[in-house]
């Protein structure tokens, strides 16, 4: 039985991502465009918030992504920090700017369809605010690994701070709820039972949020799969120039 | 560990140490926003309580990067490491001289600066309370931050974002608290939480930054 711990192996997962990456890029392509196709043009307009609604599709998808980007920076940074395994360490760094993509993709979803809907393209809502500081810590996570040229040091630091950011960062969600009520809805989706949301709206919104994992995941395989050539190049080059 | 103490509030209070330079911006920044936002009383007793508590984060922020910075150019970091004081209390000690030498002056400028911004009345004590609760939490918290980027050349910038979505729950309890107090409502639920985020960041970011700085002078 392979344990999961073998793909911390370079050459194996270069293997294994490489046939994982083509399969959940499509994947991912077809779900996200049967989604939208039957969210925007099959889907009924809901009948107060005609079609603008219809943005829930990209918003919601791309705001849990955005969390979940973070969660999986957490723990393949805690798995760098504990094993010394690089793979995860590259991981890590390549989940970063597709966690801030996904994030700014919420935000700027959410100004589109708050014009309209809220009469402002920004409110002072702890969500909002809390997805804009989550922004802020991407930010700072990526400045930490850009800046460092050691790439043992940056990861073990950026993975420090990782960890640091997640608690503050849980904090700040809550401090936003103390400071202030919100003007954004509970959530929609729920598996409790009784739920409030018609099929024509659950069947493509579960398709896109599937295929926004799945594009998340290509994502950071390719990420990962270029960090980790960037770094054997980087070692050629070296053993060239000692060789020589 | 008191030595350490006491050699770095010395070093912060002579010549060059920018002591007093914290306050000073503190003193202006507190200046510039009346002058910006124009001298209503009421508008400026309503925003007193935020220009306060972000005055006194950019304050504390503004000597974090010499923290670390001038210890590791100089070789005495790498002292401090090899000798028997654990990592963990080097940083403590050090963040702890850092609040005695930036926050203390601004929470005992603070209600001074109040009175040019209006504040109501009854937020005083809050003020000075939750100031005197939440420094230690802003200088422990920049200590993690300067320990993070003691080996770059160019720090301070970095630093600065690193640092600030960190400052974030602390500056909303620590505000929310004075403008409730201002509000004649009652300050306990925030500045709870505020002594807990400090008492948190005390008791546990000195591993963290002990850890950053042991794998910068790897």
């Amino acid at each position: 039985m392979a344990s999961l711990w073998e793909y911390a192996n370079p050459v194996k997962f270069m293997k294994l991502s490489g046939w994982l990456l083509p399969v959940s890029a499509v994947l991912a392509a077809v779900l996200i465009v049967t989604g939208l196709v039957w969210g925007f043009f099959l889907t009924p307009d809901d009948y107060r918030q005609g079609s603008t609604v219809k943005i829930i599709f990209l918003h919601v998808p791309s705001a849990l992504m955005a969390i979940n980007a973070w969660v999986m920076m957490l723990v393949a940074s805690l798995i760098w920090l504990i094993r010394r395994h690089h793979v995860s360490a590259l991981a890590a760094k390549a989940a970063g700017p597709i966690g801030a993509t996904m994030t700014l993709i919420a935000l700027i979803t959410g100004a589109i369809w708050g014009q309209p809907m809220w009469g402002t393209w920004w409110a002072w809502d702890p969500r909002l605010t809390s997805f804009l500081i989550l922004f802020l810590f991407y930010i700072g996570y990526m400045a930490l690994w850009a800046a460092i040229e050691d790439p043992d040091t940056a990861a073990d630091l950026t993975a420090v701070l990782c960890l640091v950011g997640s608690v503050f960062a849980v904090l700040s969600r809550y401090a936003a709820l103390l400071w202030n009520q919100g003007l954004h809805q509970g959530a929609s989706l729920s598996v409790a039972p009784g739920t409030r949301m018609d099929w024509s709206y659950k069947g493509p919104l579960y398709l896109c949020m599937t295929g926004f994992g799945l594009l998340f995941l290509a994502l950071v395989l390719a990420g990962t799969r270029t960090e980790i050539r960037a770094r054997r190049a980087k070692a050629l080059i070296s053993r060239e120039r000692a060789a020589a | 560990m008191i030595a350490l103490l006491v050699r770095d509030l010395r070093l912060a209070v002579r010549a060059g140490g920018g002591f007093g330079l914290g306050l000073g911006f503190f003193l202006i920044l507190v200046v510039l926003v009346p002058l910006g936002v124009g001298p209503d009383p009421a508008v400026l007793g309503v925003i007193a309580p935020g220009i306060l508590w972000v005055g006194a984060l950019l304050a504390s922020l503004l000597s974090l990067d010499r923290l670390f910075a001038l210890d590791h150019e100089d070789g005495s970091l790498d002292l401090l490491a090899t000798s028997p004081i654990p990592m963990e209390a080097v940083v403590a000690v050090k963040a702890l001289a850092h609040w005695l030498t930036t926050g203390v002056p601004l929470v005992l400028a603070a209600p001074v600066l109040a009175i040019l911004l209006n504040l109501p009345g009854p937020a005083y004590g809050t003020l000075v309370l939750s100031l005197g609760l939440g420094t230690p939490a802003l200088s422990m918290i920049g200590a993690f931050g300067a320990a993070l980027v003691v080996g770059l050349k160019r720090g301070g910038l970095l630093m600065s974002l690193l640092v600030l979505p960190l400052y974030v729950p602390t500056l909303v309890f620590g505000a929310q608290a004075v403008a409730r107090a201002a509000q004649d409502l009652a300050p306990d639920t925030p500045l709870l939480l505020l002594a807990g985020i400090t008492a948190g960041s005390v008791g546990l970011l000195p591993f963290a930054a002990a850890f950053a700085l042991r794998i910068n002078l790897r």
